[in-house]
């Protein structure tokens, strides 16, 4: 047995080994070309579709990548069922208690950060502009990541003494400041009153949720517009273990009953959930993945069978080639081994350039497709496991089915295959 | 050197079966060079394809060199061919891909022999059919004489204790015959056993000894007196 492990080891760093199998090839040069097709599709299917997959998958995480992805925004709106005395048509308004109570009661709540919003006019020197301005907790960056450009975001500080600060977005500089300028420090008119720039974010194009273009602390835009108690929405996220879907209905369900609305009012309460969102696609990359493996396989096993079968007429061919060699010596060992390192051979080759050619075609997609912020397909590539782990299929699939012809060359006895004309 | 002793092969047809060779005895001795002779149908090509081991008798006694060849595994009988026989095929059956000196040095590489060697091994029996300066053309690129020079070559590359011709001259033209035979004749003065099946008499005569076979069984072994060939040529 290890004599003919080590005669099996020199076999394949045999020169002549090579110079036969090359010599056979060389022979059918179209057929060979032509059977490495199926396999190098195969593998190039595979590779680009994984590729482009993993690149969607990148663009979706860019996307949702600023924003905690177990979160809702819930706001109020107006009822749609009488209930309580109350007709249909109330409008509905959150209150700080409201937030409170959401965060003792439901569970699996982590944050519970209300926020106030409004449209409002802002301007400096002579240059104006209508923009969303909101009040907001400094949590809000853990929940939607800022992009600051310059400065910081608002801060516990800001909160306590209800400071008259602001963090605009790149729009709102262009628009109210010269090209060029240092914005910190200076101040801006909102609505009569100067508030002093402490950031600048970049507004993410490609971010879905509510915009806002101006934050000021939460404090302050209660105490500025008289809000007291009342709020504009809350966003909740929720703890990693628990499903946010579930945590929307909880909260929306304590909301209708501290509110006096119809448990089955849908109209009362407005809700963003990016965790549904995200969840469809996840589940939507999930099936492409799926779709993509069981494709890239399944045209990698046609392609595997191609060479099978063109192995196998190769092998009625040169039936009496095999004849004449037998009755040199040749030992049905040796015309098996043969066979199955050709077929072994064309799919690896087929697999190593389609390998290569699907990593330009992933080349041409990020060229094409993968410039810019709002890019459909970021960064598409395939990990070195999984170009091995076909590389690994490819010759396990190979030399299984080059034991057919391999079997059928030596199943014909050398004497019928010597009177084959 | 070679024994066969009650020979019985037969080859099922249908329902029934044919009935090739029914016992045949034949002995021959080294140095000898023996033609088979017979017209279609007479057994010659079976018998010399189970002298040749690619072929299995269904009984008697059959023993090459003092060895019993019976029951073999094809493994074993691919060594044995390798060893002790050395074929000559009435189509030459070059392998067409391959160059002559590639062909001449293949039964050496089923005997494991290392590249350098062999080819060597092979460029010397080339040499001896006068093919040398041919080693590196295809057989597309030969005559049919050469073809055969080449196949006479590989032949004899593993120095086999038998060779086994079947109708050697059966594709060529009557004078690359001759020319043919009388190689095989000079083989033979050198030593080798030589057993060929022909149904041509002229060629028949230039062996030592005619065997004629008729409906499986011998008829009639005669020693002759060889006719040379080198006359013709």
């Amino acid at each position: 047995m290890r004599l003919e492990t080590i005669s099996m080891f020199r076999f394949l760093f045999d020169r002549d080994t090579w110079q036969e199998v090359l010599d056979s090839l060389n022979k059918n040069k179209l057929r060979s070309v032509l059977t490495m097709v199926g396999v190098w599709w195969g593998i190039l299917l595979l590779i680009g579709l994984l590729g482009s997959a993993r690149g969607l998958e990148n663009s979706f995480n860019r996307l949702f990548g600023d924003y905690a992805t177990n979160s809702v925004f819930i706001w109020g709106q107006t009822t749609s069922i009488p209930f309580r005395g109350f007709q249909e048509g109330k409008r509905v308004r959150l209150t700080l208690t409201d937030a409170r109570k959401v965060e003792d009661n439901v569970k699996g709540v982590e944050f519970v950060l209300p926020r106030s919003q409004k449209q409002t006019s802002a301007s400096r020197n002579f240059q104006s502009g209508n923009f969303q301005m909101a009040g907001d907790y400094p949590l809000l960056d853990n929940l939607q990541k800022k992009n600051l450009l310059t400065g910081r975001f608002l801060n516990e500080n800001d909160i306590q003494h209800n400071k008259k600060v602001i963090v605009i977005s790149e729009d709102v500089y262009k628009q109210l400041f010269e090209k060029g300028e240092d914005a910190i420090g200076k101040y801006i008119d909102v609505s009569g009153i100067n508030f002093k720039v402490v950031g600048i974010f970049k507004l993410d194009t490609t971010s879905r949720g509510p915009k806002q273009d101006l934050h000021i602390p939460f404090t302050t835009f209660q105490q500025i517009y008289n809000q007291g108690d009342l709020i504009g929405s809350l966003m909740i996220t929720g703890k990693p273990d628990f499903d946010i879907k579930q945590i929307e209905l909880d909260t929306k369900l304590l909301l209708k009953n501290l509110n006096n609305i119809h448990p089955d009012d849908t109209r009362a309460f407005g809700s963003f959930n990016l965790g549904k969102l995200f969840e469809r696609f996840s589940g939507f990359l999930i099936g492409m993945q799926f779709l993509t493996w069981f494709v890239g396989i399944s045209t990698l096993i046609a392609g595997v069978f191609a060479i099978g079968n063109i192995l196998l007429i190769t092998v009625r061919e040169r039936t009496k080639e095999i004849g004449v060699r037998r009755a040199l010596g040749a030992t049905p060992f040796e015309i098996k081994r043969q066979i199955v390192v050709e077929a072994v051979f064309i799919t690896l080759v087929a697999g190593i350039i389609g390998i290569i050619s699907g990593g330009w075609i992933l080349i041409l997609l990020n060229h094409f497709f993968g410039r810019g912020d709002t890019a459909a397909i970021v960064n598409p590539s395939v990990s070195i496991a999984i170009v091995f782990v076909a590389l690994i299929i490819l010759v396990i699939l190979g030399t299984l089915i080059g034991l057919i012809p391999a079997f059928k060359a030596t199943s014909i006895k050398p004497i019928e295959a010597l009177r084959e004309e | 050197m070679l024994q066969i002793h009650q020979l019985h092969k037969s080859y099922p047809m249908g329902d029934s079966s044919l009935h090739v060779l029914k016992g045949i005895d034949l002995s021959v001795n080294q140095g000898e060079m023996v033609a088979i002779m017979g017209s279609s149908g007479s057994g010659k090509s079976t018998l010399l394809n189970i002298i040749g081991m690619l072929d299995e008798a269904d009984s008697g006694e059959y023993i090459l060199d003092g060895l019993t060849i019976k029951n073999l595994t094809e493994k074993k009988a691919a060594v044995y061919r390798n060893k002790f026989l050395g074929f000559i095929f009435q189509s030459f059956n070059l392998i067409n891909y391959k160059t002559a000196l590639e062909n001449v040095a293949l039964p050496l590489y089923y005997q494991g022999m290392k590249r350098k060697e062999r080819l060597e091994l092979a460029m010397f029996h080339l040499g001896k059919v006068g093919l040398a300066d041919w080693s590196h053309h295809l057989p597309k690129e030969l005559s049919g004489g050469q073809k055969q020079r080449v196949a006479i070559a590989r032949a004899l590359a593993a120095n086999p204790k038998l060779l086994l011709a079947d109708e050697p001259t059966g594709a060529l033209d009557t004078n690359t015959s001759h020319e043919i035979m009388a190689f095989i004749q000079q083989l033979n003065d050198e030593g080798k056993t030589i057993l060929m099946v022909t149904h041509e008499e002229d060629i028949a005569n230039m062996c030592k000894r005619i065997v004629r076979l008729r409906d499986g069984v011998i008829i009639e072994d005669t020693k002759v007196n060889q006719v040379r060939a080198e006359q013709y040529v």
